[in-house]
């Protein structure tokens, strides 16, 4: 158990909405990643179609909590004013603050990110800025009145896991008391193990979960590896070393040359 | 009048946001608002008047990362 602006979360698996190949699969692979919070957008709507508001109702089926994103969004007034369009819409606070900076790697704008997190911190939203791994600048997320941080993995839809073991190991040993999700870059799930091991409090999972040739099949595999990995750390895991240690006792061993 | 509704232009009649809305067949609907780049709130709808060329945004929940 660990908690989200003070809300109790049971699951350290947070899945993404999007890109599956269809509402009935969403729903399966939510149903078995056992996911309390799920992130979801806004998009324009269509007044014929109506897609979003037969999306929304498919949500509200799942009874999982929602966070909202403002992906796509690349200055600090387009993010701030679609927190603002998120929380009429969605009814909650709660936001994942994405200020894009780079279209290849879809790497935050630090400087933008902790310019509107101050904005909204400062009108009671609870963010969850997706960051760097950088010491500043969540140290200057936290300053702005961040409670939460998600860092990236790797790049967004990227499968490459965790990218920087160094600085995603200083960052969760300088921020302990911080709760530190993973969000982005994760494939499989041995990543997301990985994270856990290290430490971090949850991961934040799409398109490895929705571009899977079984996407409910690979919820539940990282619903497996998450638990997996965070036994791990809590059990303490050994260091590593260079060379090899027996593991059977040496005392005792037979002379049969 | 001729307004930017989610990128296209349209001939609306509405004299305000939430008569728009109405008129372009979002009645009901669960969405947010923008005018000109600026949120409107839902209760504000109504004294929201717009004028020629005003671009607006109508957005509703969609699947997301």
């Amino acid at each position: 158990m660990f908690t989200l602006y003070d809300v109790p979360v049971r699951s350290r698996l947070l899945l993404g909405t999007a890109r599956y190949p269809s509402p009935a699969i969403l729903t399966e692979a939510v149903q078995a990643s056992g996911t309390e919070v799920v992130t979801v957008s806004l998009r324009r709507e269509a007044a014929g179609e109506r897609a979003g508001q037969a999306f929304w109702s498919l949500v509200r089926e799942l009874g999982v909590r929602v966070l909202p994103n403002t992906a796509g969004c690349h200055t600090v007034k387009e993010a701030v004013t679609t927190a603002h369009m998120a929380r009429e819409v969605f009814g909650t606070r709660w936001v994942k603050l994405e200020v894009i900076g780079e279209e290849d790697t879809l790497q935050p704008d630090v400087f933008g990110l902790v310019e509107a997190a101050r904005i909204l911190c400062a009108e009671d939203f609870e963010v969850f800025p997706y960051t760097t791994e950088d010491l500043t600048v969540a140290e200057r997320l936290l300053a702005a009145g961040c409670r939460v941080l998600m860092p990236w993995g790797s790049p967004i839809g990227s499968g490459h896991g965790l990218n920087n073991l160094f600085g995603l190991k200083a960052l969760r040993a300088r921020f302990a008391q911080v709760p530190l999700i993973i969000d982005a870059g994760i494939g499989v799930p041995s990543h997301a193990a990985q994270a856990l091991e290290l430490g971090f409090d949850a991961v934040l999972i799409n398109t490895a979960v929705s571009q899977a040739a079984d996407p409910a099949r690979m919820a539940g595999a990282f619903a497996q590896a998450v638990i997996a990995g965070r036994e791990g750390f809590l059990a303490g895991p050994i260091e590593p070393r260079d060379m090899a240690v027996p593991s059977s006792p040496v005392v005792g061993t037979a002379l049969l040359r | 009048m001729n307004l930017q509704v989610n990128g296209e232009w349209r001939e609306v009649r509405a004299g305000d946001l939430a008569a728009a809305l109405a008129e372009l067949g979002f009645a009901d609907a669960v969405l947010a608002t923008a005018v000109n780049g600026q949120f409107v709130p839902a209760p504000e709808r109504g004294a929201a008047a717009l004028a020629e060329g005003d671009r607006l945004e109508i957005l509703a929940p969609m699947q997301g990362g």
